[in-house]
Parts: structure tokens; C-alpha cells; sequence
């Protein structure tokens, strides 16, 4: 089997509207593992691959719980039991003094973790891919638009995908070495 | 459609001006604006440009090394008069700051699409100008080596920031803007890195280029999660920036000084950052679209959409004006019914009648068409109410301490050399930023420009 040395076949479109077409169709088919490339989102596309909603937004809901308690607690901790200074005939746990710095805490951690857990959450920083090995692969930053049927595919085939990718009308249909 | 197509002008059609040129395809906007960075010729006013912003960052690196070496002293402040040009210039940057997250994230939020070839360089301005406006604080501390003193960790000297002071408040407020700006921005500017990677001729464009992103490839997987990452940041930066310049102004408000203690401060503080932020943008916006030709992109529909809410904000703060004075007069309280009359007409009223004619009489031209569409005149009008808002800052700190309760603890402040040189070398850092910003990065998100063309709508 040629497929531990190539890492999938690749098509390219012309327009997004065939691409996602192109997506709906393969997944129709059977496809599961590939993905498709754009030079910008496109909403449609995520859903024609059939992938599910991402945990993105739970990640970032944590995140802000945790900065929000650890802010809180930290004020706490520091002015209440480590520090305690009367200021002004104030309580030592002032609460509302303490929520302008719990609120920041809350954003700043809520929004280190909508970044960090994007990045995580698709693998970057990936120095290397096998999809940069396609030469025309540079155009998906500019106005080109590609799907690659992965070889880990229990469906895939090498004639029979590059076959049905023919049959969805790309420019052009590359082997992607891995 | 590979071909740097010619700059279309704006079509001035029947109605409003269109956000962008027609006859764009992905190609061309791709082209025209990773151009700027890898191919075209850096304009000569580039390097004359460059050249005077740097010189005034020297004196900026000058002015804060004779501080360092002398203390503060070398500034005009004194008491009472504690607090004059630093915290002045602090706000002012702050308030700057304040346009870019709001085309960034406000104006995503509400599906502005014209926001989208402005957001970048207004992001970046953003950025720079926090940074600017940090050097102020860190550098009145007197001691600036010593400022993570202001951080809560465990230390040996068993001691923790007084967390009850808006000052505090502000450390945090301001470290986390930085931070939460600048991911904001980076994370805009993964997918035009990733284009800049894969268009660079040179090897080391393609390196530099190619680790800043990351290894992005455009999966649509990782679009999905890079979109929910960007709104979700949009909506913590919009709360982010709202509470800002909040705490900014609790950093007045909380003290008991007549002229600061009031209410209005933070709603009248957050509308006069708005309004000084998108003079700056404007300020900026107008010189670069018409050095770099990028009409087709910086449209008159954003000039002019720009000029709207300067006007509106102008009147928030114009309201301000007149609630402080009214509110001083109907307090009954002799000190506060004192500071309208003294910044009306005592030794600092020629700032005070300045401010108005910047910040209230002039940009009601903005209710003009005609001026709405000249960029000349909107280029002064943004300059005229960049220095209003400056004044603004600086009739509220410096003429609420010269007279306070006591005649006894009356004074006046006089800006020295090191004043006037360490604001100027603020402005030459940030424009020396923003000119490195523009050779290298794309200042207009090439792959939201890509969206907002008819050709990215899917068609079944």
C-alpha cells in the first residue's frame, strides 16, 4: 500500500461555492478524515465537512471563572488575612473595592485562554505540515481553494479518490507526499 | 486576475459611497496589500518620515534617562500641583487606545462591515499608544526600577498592594488592555502573516514571516475555532475597554479634590477617549490612504462614518462640560461651585476657552456635509480635537489642584523643558512604531477584505 508515503490527494477550486459543494459531497460519499483550505472563513464549510461545534467557548468560560475567583481570592487573602491595614475605618474585606480588580482578572484570564486554547485546540505551532509540500498549496492564502481527502481514510483509495475527486469538477488533483 | 489591477476610485453613486471599490477579486486585494510590505518601493516619505518620528523618540530616550539621573524634580509638578503633564499625557494615550478597540471589537459585534479596512492600524495605534501612555506612570513613580512593586507576590518584605486604591485598580486595568490588545491584534494578524509567508520572494521574509504564523494553513477546522476565538475576544475586549477608562477616571473620581469628585467621570471619560481615539484614527487614516493609494480600501464611506462619531461623541463630552459646571452650581457647595469659575476665568482660563473652542465649537462643522467629505478639512478638524482632548486632560488636573480648599496650599504649575520634551518623545515613539508598523505588517486585514467581496458569498 502506497499510502504510509503520501499523505492524501488534494483538489483545488477556483470559487468558494465549489468547494463547499465539493466538501458536502465527499462527505456524502463517506469521506471522514480530510479537511478543507480557504483563504478565509467560510462559514458553510465547517458544517459540509461534518464536524461538530468546537470547546472553545467552554475553555474561555473556565477561564474567566478562574481568573474571576483567583482575582477575588487574592484581594481576599492579601488584605483580610496576609495584610491587614485599616484604611479609613474600612472593613478589611471591603468587597466592592475589590471588584474593579476581579473584574480585570476576569477578562485577562478569560481572554489568555480564548488565544492559548485556539492554539491548542488546532495544533499550532505546527512548524511543519504535508500539505506545504503541494507547490500550488501557497495559493490557499490568496484566492485558491482546496480539499484533501486524507490516506488514513478507511475509505480511501488511491484510483477511486482521485477518481471521485475528478468527478467534482477541481483545476487540478495532486498527491500530496507526506 | 493575478495582476495588480489599477486603483479603481470610489464610485460616488447616488447615495452613500461603497466600503469598497468595485472590480476587486481575492487576488487583487491580496496583491494590492501584501504589496506594500514585499514589493513595492518604500516611499521616500517613508524614510523622511521615519527619520523625524526617530529623532523625537532620542529625545524621549534622553528626556527619561536625565529623569532617571536627576528624579522627578526635573518636571514642573510640585505640590500641589502633584499631578500635571505625566498624568495628562497618560490619559490622553489611554484615551487614544480607546478608538481601536472599539472599531476592533464594538464595531464587530454590531456586523459594521466597513469597520474592516480600518481595524488593523487602528488596533496597532492602539497598542502603541498604551504604550506610550505606560512610560508616564512608571517613570512619576520616581523610582521606575521599582514598579513591580505594584504586583501582588509574595516578597520578602511581607507587604501587599493596597487593593482598596483605584490606582491599584488602574495597574490592573491597564496591564491587562495591553495584553488583551495586543493578543487581539496578533491573533487578526495569523491568517495575513501565513499570506505574507507564502508571497515573500525572500528567504528571510518567508522565515520571520513563516514563524509568526504559526504554521496556519486556512483548515477549515481551524477557522471554525479561530472565528469563536476572535468574537469571544470581541466580547471581553468590548466590557475591557468600557472599564478602562472607568478606572481611569476613578483614579480622580474616588479622591475627595473639588473638580474631581463626581459621578459623571466615567460615562464623560469613556465618550471623550472614544472621541480622541477616532480623531487620532482619522489623523492617521487620511495621510496613509492617500500616500499608499489605498482609496479603494479606506473609502470616503469610512472618512465619513468616522467624522459621525466623532461628532457624536464630541457632543457626550460637550454634555459633560455642562453637567460638571451644573452640578457644581447645584451642589450649593462653595468649593465645587469654585472650580467652574476659576477654569472659566482664572489664571488658567485661556486652556479652559481653548478646550471649548476645540472640543465643542469647531467639530459642529462636522453636521456639514461638505465637511464630512473634504479630507483636508477633516484632517484639521481630527488635529484641532486631538489637542482639545489634550487640553481637556490637562484643565481637569491641573486646574482642580492649583486651588483647593485651602488658599493657604494655592500654586501654579509651569511645564519645563523635560515636560514639553518627554510628551514630544512620546509622539516621535509612537509614530516611529506606526512607520515600522506600516514597511512591515499589512495595515489592512487582507483576509476580512476578502470576505466583505460579493464573490465570497457561497451559492448552493
Amino acid at each position: 500500500m502506497k499510502s504510509s508515503v503520501i499523505y492524501g490527494l488534494m483538489a483545488e477550486f477556483d470559487d468558494p461555492s465549489s468547494l463547499v459543494a465539493a466538501a458536502e459531497r465527499a462527505h456524502r460519499e463517506g469521506y471522514r478524515c480530510m479537511d478543507a483550505y480557504s483563504p478565509f472563513p467560510i462559514e458553510e464549510l465547517h458544517e459540509a465537512l461534518g464536524s461538530r461545534h468546537t470547546r472553545l467557548p467552554l475553555i474561555v468560560l473556565i477561564g474567566g471563572l478562574c481568573g474571576c475567583i483567583g482575582g477575588y481570592s487574592l484581594q481576599y487573602w492579601s488584605s483580610v488575612i496576609a495584610y491587614p491595614l485599616n484604611i479609613g475605618g474600612k472593613p478589611l474585606h471591603s468587597w466592592p473595592a475589590f471588584i474593579p480588580v476581579t473584574f480585570e482578572c476576569t477578562i485577562l484570564v478569560a481572554a489568555l485562554s480564548a488565544v492559548l486554547g485556539m492554539l491548542a485546540l488546532n495544533r499550532l505551532p505546527q512548524p511543519y505540515h504535508a500539505v506545504f509540500n503541494v507547490p500550488r498549496f501557497a495559493l490557499a492564502s490568496r484566492n485558491r481553494f482546496f480539499l484533501c481527502i486524507e490516506s488514513i481514510d478507511p475509505k480511501f483509495d488511491l484510483e477511486r479518490t482521485r477518481e471521485f475527486l475528478g468527478t467534482l469538477g477541481p483545476k487540478e488533483v495532486s498527491t500530496v507526499a507526506d | 486576475m493575478s495582476d495588480i489591477e489599477d486603483p479603481l476610485h470610489a464610485v460616488e453613486g447616488t447615495g452613500t459611497p461603497p466600503i469598497i471599490a468595485p472590480g476587486h477579486t481575492f487576488g487583487s486585494v491580496t496583491d494590492k496589500i501584501s504589496a506594500i510590505v514585499l514589493t513595492r518601493r518604500t516611499p521616500l516619505g517613508w524614510y523622511a518620515g521615519f527619520g523625524a518620528a526617530f529623532l523625537l523618540a532620542l529625545l524621549l530616550f534622553v528626556s527619561l534617562s536625565y529623569l532617571v539621573m536627576k528624579g522627578i524634580g526635573i518636571w514642573g509638578n510640585n505640590i500641589p500641583i502633584g499631578w500635571a503633564f505625566d498624568i495628562t499625557n497618560f490619559v490622553w494615550w489611554i484615551g487614544i487606545g480607546h478608538a481601536g478597540t472599539l472599531i476592533s471589537a464594538i464595531l464587530l459585534l454590531l456586523k459594521q462591515t466597513w469597520r474592516t479596512s480600518i481595524n488593523r492600524f487602528a488596533e496597532a495605534m492602539t497598542l502603541f499608544a498604551v504604550a506610550c501612555a505606560g512610560i508616564f506612570p512608571l517613570f512619576h513613580t520616581g523610582r521606575p526600577w521599582l514598579a513591580y512593586w505594584l504586583l501582588p507576590y509574595p516578597n520578602t518584605m511581607s507587604i501587599w498592594p493596597q487593593f482598596r486604591s483605584p490606582l491599584i485598580w488602574d495597574v490592573f486595568a491597564v496591564s491587562t488592555y495591553a495584553t488583551v490588545s495586543l493578543l487581539f491584534w496578533f491573533v487578526g494578524l495569523i491568517p495575513d502573516l501565513a499570506t505574507l509567508r507564502d508571497r515573500s520572494q525572500s528567504r528571510v521574509g518567508r522565515v520571520m514571516y513563516g514563524m509568526l504564523a504559526m504554521g496556519w494553513r486556512g483548515s477549515a477546522h481551524h477557522w471554525h475555532r479561530y472565528e469563536t476565538a476572535y468574537l469571544l475576544l470581541a466580547g471581553l475586549a468590548t466590557p475591557l475597554v468600557v472599564s478602562v477608562h472607568t478606572v481611569v477616571s476613578l483614579d480622580f473620581a474616588v479622591s475627595i479634590l473639588p473638580g474631581w469628585h463626581t459621578t459623571i467621570f466615567p460615562p464623560y471619560f469613556v465618550a471623550g477617549a472614544i472621541y480622541s481615539g477616532f480623531a487620532m484614527v482619522l489623523t492617521l487614516a487620511i495621510p496613509i490612504r492617500a500616500v499608499y493609494k489605498l482609496e479603494d480600501f479606506i473609502t470616503m464611506r469610512h472618512l465619513q462614518n468616522m467624522a459621525k462619531v466623532m461628532l457624536v461623541t464630541g457632543l457626550i463630552v460637550a454634555y459633560g462640560y455642562m453637567t460638571e459646571a451644573f452640578i457644581a452650581w447645584y451642589s450649593a457647595d462653595k468649593y465645587e461651585g469654585f472650580v467652574p469659575l476659576n477654569r472659566l476665568t482664572g489664571p488658567y482660563a485661556y486652556a479652559y476657552w481653548l478646550l471649548i473652542f476645540c472640543n465643542v465649537a469647531v467639530p459642529q462643522l462636522l453636521w456639514l456635509k461638505q465637511v464630512r467629505t473634504n479630507v483636508v478639512v477633516l484632517f484639521v478638524i481630527s488635529l484641532v480635537v486631538n489637542v482639545g482632548m489634550w487640553l481637556e486632560r490637562f484643565v481637569i488636573i491641573v486646574t482642580s489642584l492649583h486651588r483647593d480648599f485651602l488658599t493657604s496650599s494655592w500654586g501654579m504649575y509651569q511645564p519645563t523643558f523635560w515636560d514639553w520634551s518627554t510628551l514630544l518623545g512620546t509622539i516621535g515613539l509612537f509614530l516611529s512604531l506606526l512607520f515600522l508598523f506600516l514597511r512591515f505588517l499589512p495595515m489592512i486585514s487582507i483576509f476580512e477584505m476578502r470576505t466583505i467581496l460579493p464573490e465570497a458569498k457561497v451559492t448552493e
